[in-house]
């Protein structure tokens, strides 16, 4: 414990005379660069809090002399981008949906526009892919229940399906069979629809299964099980299955029947959305040309 | 007393045993029964020492240097594993195959990043300050730690603290708070041990013999209290079952996450930064064999520091439900806060006025000049990045994840490795290091790692920033985020690479350490030897 004060040989600077463990201290000022940066960066600091939200009061905050706000930027921001885009919007929302691929420009703008929306309101049952799961049909393939055209997917989009609380919405229902067929009768169908989609079947169960089918099933889905979209009747000869095709989960849905619903989002988006949307999905790779034809 | 300790360690033990037997989660039973083995192992230990005379004093010196070997020790170690997590982790996120179906759910990116982060701060950073300031508050004011043996609880405690920690995160045990993850019961066990801590540090601070309290000692003491009320704070929750491990947060929505931000930043700024600056104060001038360059400037400097440093906070939360007001004053302060955070540059640095010539001779000071460089860069770069215009681009990024790193693997880690290198001679009375050529690769290993960590980050985080933000004529966004991982693949695989030169400059490190200690005792000494930390 020294506490005499005594100059450092090397820098001419005198000690503060305390001494820690041989540790001494130099008394040297403060750098004046550091302490004028430090005073400017005071200054600036009072400055910004006035020209910007910053000071907490009884009630509320200081709203500063700029009057900048995060919340309103975005407000901005965004009206920046519809006024920016108005003219493709009121093009999207007059367009005949069947010649919007005509429109290279107005496309894009559908398509980008759609995939925001699809994000945001389809993916949570269709997947953030769209390849869908179990009973939420895949829509980047080209095996449409209800038609592939976009007009009829933005048909599809804006009532939705089987629900109730859009009248136009596209509505079909399977009996459920159990309650018509014997057991067996049953068992029989399911050979019958294993053979139609070319899976391995009992042979002898599959040709009673077809008689059953022609006088139960065939009426909806086509003689040889190829559906009928006006009917909303899917095509069983294809590998395409929405709820599967083992032979227990064919009988649960011969049994029981199936009985999807999705909202009428026509009650929930904008019409420039549902385009978008519906233009979004076709663009997935399975859509279709109105004619039904490949679209290339 | 060893009456009071066997009772008090029945009552845990039997305390353990119910709460292994009713556990509702596994995280929980591990750790029941964990404290019921040491409780136990330790009744039998005080048993068979009952009334015993016991000694911590060391004959040669006088004062307790047994925990600081300890912790000198426990501080290598956990760097070891803390930098083999972080580079493991750092290679998981390049290549995703790493995260090992066999190893589900425990050893996936999700729990192992915490271990790595508590790791590197709290085990390595904290054990490397615990130990420091032991040393440093004795002979800074000649006097013996305060409180006999309780040191010793608090480096035990303290291991303890990061073993639940760390296999609560491996069994899914988190509060999900960043850098609070640890549970209720390991946060009350915690604040016990800090509290010690604290009493252990203040007392010697009290019965020292020098009149004035030397400026290390100011920064530990703002540290040890700081975290103190930080912990206490950010930790408030309820259990929901005193036989469970989960808790639910007392504050919640934007509250809570405004309290966690005070917190993460002030761990920042107290832990990493206040803490560190206690231990540049008092080993840069020791081994520059210099005096501190400015009295003044190191008063106003950590006043500055600690009153600015925690309203910083809000930066964290520029553009989220955080009101603007509250993000327009985190940023303000931290800008004012680059000069104060300078200050402790400038003293150090400064501090090796007229032995600058040992930059060429001596790889330890190379390290702590390279540290306090780094310290300067971080604490600018920081700043920069409070700046809401900035903080829009980098937010969110791996520009954030470089900027840590270069403070901690460049400030912290390297300020450590100096001080672990100054103490290990000593402590063990040994003339110097066992290679000093060692010392020097290990410098330029972690150097090249650092470099290679933190431009690599800058260049994925500024460019996976531009890709966010990227629009097109219409005002969609081009990028999907799996764009912008993909972009940044080879990034990852160099900073996977900078973490394996850190790594194995860190390893070097500990091959010197161990043959020094194990290597040829000079004459005069005999000492008590330490206890291996776990």
């Amino acid at each position: 414990m020294a506490d005499k004060k005594k100059t450092d040989e090397v820098s001419g600077v005198e000690t503060t005379g305390h001494s820690w463990d041989g540790i001494e201290e130099l008394n040297n000022p403060l750098p004046r660069w550091w302490l004028w940066t430090l005073y400017m960066t005071i200054i600036w600091g009072i400055g910004y809090t006035i020209a910007y939200p910053a000071w907490p009061m009884v009630s509320g905050a200081t709203q500063g002399l700029l009057g900048w706000s995060t919340r309103a930027n975005v407000v901005r921001s965004i009206e920046e981008h519809e006024a920016l885009n108005a003219g493709l919007v009121s093009q999207l929302v007059a367009v005949d949906m069947d010649a919007l691929s005509d429109d290279t420009d107005l496309l894009r703008y559908a398509v980008a526009r759609g995939s925001s929306v699809f994000k945001a309101n389809c993916s949570q049952c269709h997947g953030s892919g769209a390849a869908g799961a179990k009973g939420y049909p895949n829509l980047l393939d080209n095996d449409w229940l209800w038609g592939g055209s976009l007009s009829e997917i933005a048909y599809s989009v804006r009532h939705g399906i089987r629900n109730d609380t859009d009248t136009d919405a596209r509505f079909s229902q399977m009996p459920a069979f159990g309650e018509i067929l014997e057991d067996a009768d049953i068992d029989a169908l399911v050979e019958q629809v294993l053979a139609l989609s070319g899976q391995d079947h009992d042979q002898a169960a599959a040709a009673r299964g077809a008689v059953l089918f022609e006088e139960n099933c065939a009426a909806c889905h086509g003689e040889t099980g190829t559906g009928d979209r006006a009917q909303g009747a899917p095509n069983l000869a294809d590998e395409i299955w929405l709820y599967g095709a083992d032979r227990e989960t064919l009988k649960t849905t011969i049994s029981m029947a199936r009985f999807g619903v999705m909202p009428a989002w026509g009650q929930r988006l904008n019409e420039p959305d549902i385009r978008a949307v519906a233009a979004f999905v076709h663009g997935l790779g399975g859509g279709e040309n109105p004619a039904g034809l490949d679209p290339n | 007393m060893d009456y009071i300790k066997l009772s008090v360690l029945g009552l845990i033990a039997l305390f353990a045993a119910i709460g292994a037997n009713w556990a509702h989660d596994l995280a929980y039973q591990v750790h029941a029964l964990l404290i019921l083995v040491i409780a136990l192992a330790l009744f039998v230990w005080v048993l068979r020492n009952t009334d015993e005379p016991g000694s911590v004093v060391d004959p040669s010196t006088g004062y307790f240097d047994g925990v600081v070997r300890a912790g000198v020790i426990a501080t290598a170690f956990w760097g070891l594993a803390g930098f083999l997590v972080g580079t493991f982790i750092a290679f998981q996120l390049a290549f995703p195959a790493l995260n090992f179906d066999w190893g589900q759910p425990f050893t996936n990116f999700g729990r192992l990043r915490p271990l790595h982060t508590s790791a590197v701060i709290f085990a390595f950073g904290g054990n490397a300050l615990i130990s420091t300031s032991f040393y440093v508050v004795q002979r800074t004011s000649g006097a013996r730690l305060f409180g006999g043996s309780a040191a010793w609880f608090v480096f035990w405690g303290y291991q303890l603290f990061i073993v639940l920690a760390a296999t609560g995160y491996l069994l899914g045990a988190t509060q999900s708070k960043e850098y609070a993850e640890p549970e209720w019961y390991v946060d009350i066990w915690l604040t016990i041990v800090w509290v010690t801590y604290l009493i252990v540090f203040l007392g010697t601070i009290f019965k020292r013999r020098e009149k004035h309290i030397y400026v290390a000692n100011w920064f530990y003491l703002s540290f040890i209290i700081t975290v103190a009320m930080l912990h206490l704070i950010n930790n408030l929750s309820i259990p929901v079952s005193i036989w469970g491990s989960k808790s639910v947060q007392v504050f919640s929505g934007v509250q809570d996450a405004m309290t966690q931000w005070w917190y993460g930043h002030n761990a920042v700024g107290f832990f990493l930064t206040a803490g560190f600056l206690g231990m540049m104060y008092y080993f840069v001038p020791k081994q520059a064999e210099r005096p501190i360059y400015s009295y003044k400037l190191s008063i106003i400097h950590f006043w500055a520091l600690i009153f600015l440093y925690i309203w910083a906070g809000p930066h964290h939360l520029h553009y989220t439900a955080l009101p603007d007001w509250a993000s327009t004053l985190g940023m303000v302060f931290s800008i004012i806060l680059w000069m104060p955070s300078w200050g402790g540059m400038i003293n150090g640095l400064m501090t090796l006025q007229g032995a600058w010539d040992k930059l060429r001779t001596d790889p330890i000071m190379r390290m702590f000049v390279l540290s306090l460089g780094f310290y300067g860069m971080s604490t600018f770069e920081g700043p920069m990045m409070s700046i809401r215009a900035v903080n829009s681009l980098s937010h969110y990024t791996d520009w954030t994840i470089g900027h840590v790193h270069s403070g901690a693997l460049g400030w912290n880690g390297m300020i450590t490795f100096a001080c672990l290198y100054f103490l290990t001679p000593r402590l063990w009375g040994r003339d110097k290091m066992h290679s000093m050529s060692a010392i020097s690769w290990h410098f330029w290993l972690a150097t090249i790692g650092i470099v290679l960590y933190a431009s690599s980050m800058w260049v994925t985080g500024i460019m996976e920033g531009l890709m966010w933000r990227e629009v097109d004529d219409q005002g969609f966004l081009v990028n999907s985020f799996a764009d912008t991982v993909a972009a940044k693949f080879p990034m990852y695989v160099v900073r996977g690479m900078g973490g394996v030169l850190y790594l194995s400059g860190a390893i070097i490190m500990c091959w010197n350490m161990w043959m020094t200690i194990r290597g040829a005792k000079p004459v005069t000494a005999s000492l008590p030897h330490a206890t291996a930390a776990e």
